[in-house]
């Protein structure tokens, strides 16, 4: 089949995949593939996923990106997602959807922070540095 | 009656275009966008449906009127394998593809009214309406 590729950047420790057309089936699981493969060869700590141009999280989209975010933290990778739209938010939970393992930020600038943050309080944790 | 536009369900393509042109009549209708987001995602999850589990089926979209009320109404249509236990379909979380299991009960909720045909053998009719406010 055919299937659009979502091009995934490495910024740093860094995978941003910025979706920017409405995945149809064979193109989330190719992306899904394509991300986790990304992850093992970068041996990246963290992924953001910006859904700032979808405006439909089915059950499908929403299964797919738990799955994710679930391989990925196997593999010692944390998942942010950016840009979810309020109304694709709300429809989410409605649906009955929640990504429990899954953070969010308001966009992608906010969830490049994000990680940086994480990134820091991960290793002062490892050099057994006092956060308080 | 206003006329209807019908998207013809044969590949997970055509889920895109369902929902798409679902939310389009949403739009012209006059609903806000996070109704507009809820009859997409439910009109995604029934396509799927009937991608998954009939092959081929129909999804028809029209604005209805009632009282002086807007709204929309959607008609997924299959003449696949039906569905046994209904009761048990509409659960949360009731799969037979290993799927979330959350497409039916999920639509369910987001639409106003929802209401399931269903015949073992014969295929599966699904009608489901939203007003606007
Ligand atoms: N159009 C249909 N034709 C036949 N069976 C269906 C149809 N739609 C749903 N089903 C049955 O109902 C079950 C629940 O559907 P749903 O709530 O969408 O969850 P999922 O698709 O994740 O399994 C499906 O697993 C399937 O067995
Ligand atoms: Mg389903």
């Amino acid at each position: 089949m055919n299937s659009i590729r979502i091009p995934i950047l490495k910024v740093g420790n860094v995978l941003i995949a910025s979706i920017q057309v409405a995945l149809h089936d064979a193109s989330a699981v190719q992306f899904k593939d394509d991300l986790l493969e990304k992850i093992h060869t970068t041996k990246s700590r963290a992924v953001i996923i910006d859904l700032t141009a979808i405006d439909v999280v089915d059950s499908f989209i929403g299964r797919m990106i738990a799955d994710i975010a679930a391989m990925a933290g196997l593999m010692g990778a944390r998942v942010v997602l950016t840009g979810l739209q309020p109304a694709v938010a709300i429809t989410l939970v409605e649906l009955g959807l929640e990504l429990p393992n899954v953070l969010t930020a308001l966009n992608l600038e906010k969830g490049l922070e994000l990680m940086q943050k994480q990134d820091q309080l991960a290793e002062e944790e490892e050099s057994g540095y006092d956060t308080l | 009656m206003t006329p209807s536009k019908a998207a013809v369900i044969r590949s997970d393509l055509d889920i895109v275009i369902a929902r798409t042109l679902a939310r389009d009549t949403a739009k012209s209708i006059g609903f806000g966008a996070i109704d507009q987001a809820r009859i997409a995602t439910a009109v995604s999850e029934l396509a799927r449906n009937i991608f998954l589990y009939a092959g081929t089926g129909s999804v028809t979209v029209r604005e209805i009127e009632k009282h002086g009320r807007r709204g929309i109404e959607i008609v997924c249509e299959d003449q696949g394998p039906g569905i046994a236990d209904v009761n048990l379909a509409m659960q949360d979380g009731y799969t037979t593809s290993r799927g979330m299991g959350m497409g039916l009960p999920g639509a369910k909720r987001l639409m106003d009214e929802f209401t399931i045909n269903t015949e073992v053998g014969i295929g599966t009719v699904i009608v489901c309406r939203k007003w606007r406010n």
